[in-house]
């Protein structure tokens, strides 16, 4: 495993499952069935005590 | 179970207390001997401490609330507090070493080279780190409405966080030192904070596990990503072969160019993930709870984060323009510093937008406004940053003045700012107190330390800039038409609004200490006319 390998390695697949988990995340995120676990996330600081 | 914990503690304490004397026995230098009396102290100590818990029945729940362990956000607010006005104070000393050079007193433990590292620790790791332990240990408890995670566990990690910061400063002024910047302590104190950090961990996951919401809230997620993240950090940068056991010196693994991006990966990770994404979970807990409004966009705070965390960690080479590393890598830094604008601002506007329908708040509470305040110099400081991790920005930026300034719009305006509305917020709360001791005082705090601010980064920004264009002026035959000495020369009036900027942020400070003390105290200012949410009326005269 030498350097030209590992760095080709992180360029093109590494690249491409970073792009994929940040998708998912945004995906995650705008999900509309989410959407109400998200609307009573919001208000969690404010219910406590 | 219990037993069996409780007895693997004290084993630990001993050997600790048992390293501790043999350094004391066997070490040369006689900063190595003063660590090794800390570590015997400190080991007797905690051993003692863990007998006297483990024999004392555990507290019996009043009532049928979560029983949430306040104590430990008590001592996190005070140590905060006074870490607070050591390191500030060590930062006005050493402005005002470079004002007027004689502060240096001429000798080794007072020089500027090694109380600049302790203003720094003090501030970032002593102050900020107190900060994040505090808010976390309250945030989790308060989000997933469960006591937090052990009995003796989250004690060893605020004690021995204390015993880190102790040995880390008393190190440099005694000369120990691994010279990598926010990252000085030597070996033995680095595997000392490893400990402590994976406990820390331990406590923080163990908390979120029996929690008894069924949603992680999003501030817990920020302090999360903080924690595991200087792990890796301080585990890669800090990999290091100690010449002795006995012994402070140590060098690091890493050799030439990468140990160079290695520390500027830490390096700047340590500004994206301790003093970034840990203050935005103290954002985002504690602006909605004083403005008693709900986070303005859930969803852009997952963006914010998941953004943050994917783009921050590829920013460090910027650090390191026009140096012996490769040109793809400083461009790769550029880009992705350049990227953070959208995350940073996302997250800016999300924090700002939680006011919507409470803006009238700020006119009169100053707590609320001094956490909006630190949310405007963190766009500010991160619209700034990428500016000047741009090639051409950075020729004329870097090594100077400049750098400072805009390290301190970020350190005062936005970690200090948000930490002391945090800390305004804790102490009625933790203390159990119907408020603050004076709203009032903390007005005298806000403008005090906002005019201080701007006299220090506008100062910085006049000073930096024209030292760079100096450094860069030739004359008509080609020769560099100043002298490095004229350019110090040039600088000194601003060095000199730099540390009367210093010294208005150190007073607001000890404003903030006095009103801490009295609210912790549970005393309330009668004559305060101001009127605030939840405050009593005043009794007809």
């Amino acid at each position: 495993m030498d350097y030209e390998s590992v760095r080709s390695f992180a360029a093109t697949w590494g690249l491409v499952a970073l792009v994929i988990m940040f998708l998912v995340a945004v995906a995650y995120a705008l999900w509309p069935r989410n959407r109400a676990r998200f609307r009573d996330a919001a208000h969690m600081p404010l219910r406590e005590d | 179970m219990r037993v069996a914990t409780n007895c693997l503690w004290v084993g630990l304490f001993a050997a600790v207390a048992l390293y501790g004397l043999l350094v004391m026995l066997r070490a040369a230098d006689p900063g190595f001997v003063l660590h090794g009396l800390l570590f015997l102290a400190f080991g007797i100590a905690a051993a003692a401490f863990t007998v006297r818990t483990a024999l004392t029945p555990e507290p019996v729940l009043s009532g049928d609330g979560p029983n949430y362990n306040t104590a430990i956000v008590r001592a996190g607010v005070i140590a905060s507090t006074f870490w607070g006005l050591v390191g500030f104070a060590a930062g006005l000393w050493i402005a005002l070493q470079l004002a007027f050079p004689a502060l240096n007193f001429d000798l080794p433990w007072t020089n500027f080279g090694r109380l600049r590292p302790v203003h720094t620790s003090a501030v970032i790791f002593a102050f900020g780190g107190n900060v994040l332990l505090a808010t976390s240990f309250h945030v989790v408890q308060r989000t997933c409405r469960t006591r937090l995670a052990g009995r003796i566990t989250p004690w060893f990690v605020f004690w021995g966080y204390q015993l880190f910061i102790v040995l880390a400063a008393s190190g440099y002024v005694l000369g120990i030192t691994q010279s990598k910047e926010y990252a000085e302590p030597e070996w033995y104190v680095d595997l000392w904070l490893t400990l402590v950090w994976v406990c820390y961990l331990l406590v923080f996951m163990a908390t979120l596990a029996r929690r008894r919401e069924p949603h992680i809230y999003v501030a817990n997620w920020f302090y999360l990503a903080f924690i595991v993240t200087i792990a890796m950090l301080h585990l890669i940068n800090n990999a290091a072969l100690p010449i002795s056991f006995f012994g402070p010196k140590s060098y690091i693994v890493w050799a030439g160019v990468q140990d160079a991006l290695t520390q500027w990966w830490y390096g700047h990770n340590a500004v994206g993930f301790f003093l970034t994404a840990g203050f935005l979970g103290i954002m985002y807990y504690f602006i909605p709870k004083r403005a008693e409004r709900p986070v303005y966009s859930y969803r852009l705070s997952i963006v914010h984060f998941w953004a943050l965390i994917f783009l921050y960690i590829w920013a460090g080479p910027h650090h390191l323009h026009y140096t012996a590393l490769p040109d793809w890598a400083q461009t790769l830094g550029m880009t992705f510093s350049i990227m953070l604008w959208m995350p940073s601002w996302g997250g800016m506007i999300n924090g700002l937008m939680t006011l919507s329908g409470a803006w009238d708040k700020l006119r009169t509470d100053p707590v609320l406004r001094m956490l909006v305040v630190s949310v405007a110099f963190y766009g500010m400081s991160t619209f700034e940053g990428p500016l000047m991790s741009i090639k051409a920005v950075n020729a004329l930026s870097h090594y100077t003045d400049w750098t400072v300034g805009h390290v301190h719009s970020g350190a005062l305006g936005w970690v200090g700012f948000v930490s002391f509305g945090a800390l305004y917020v804790l102490a009625p709360v933790v203390w159990q107190r119907e408020r603050l001791y004076s709203l009032r005082l903390v007005e005298w705090h806000f403008w005090i330390s906002s005019l201080g601010i701007v006299l220090y980064i506008t100062a910085m920004w006049v000073s930096g800039i024209m030292q760079g264009l100096m450094w860069r002026a030739y004359d008509s035959l080609g020769f560099l038409e100043y002298s490095f000495v004229e350019t110090v020369e040039a600088m000194h009036p601003f060095y000199v609004i730099r540390a009367l900027g210093g010294a208005l942020f150190v007073a607001g400070a000890f404003i903030m200490a006095y009103n801490l003390w009295r609210t912790a105290r549970g005393d309330i200012r009668e004559t305060e006319p101001l009127q605030v949410p939840g405050a009593i009326a005043p009794a007809a005269a």
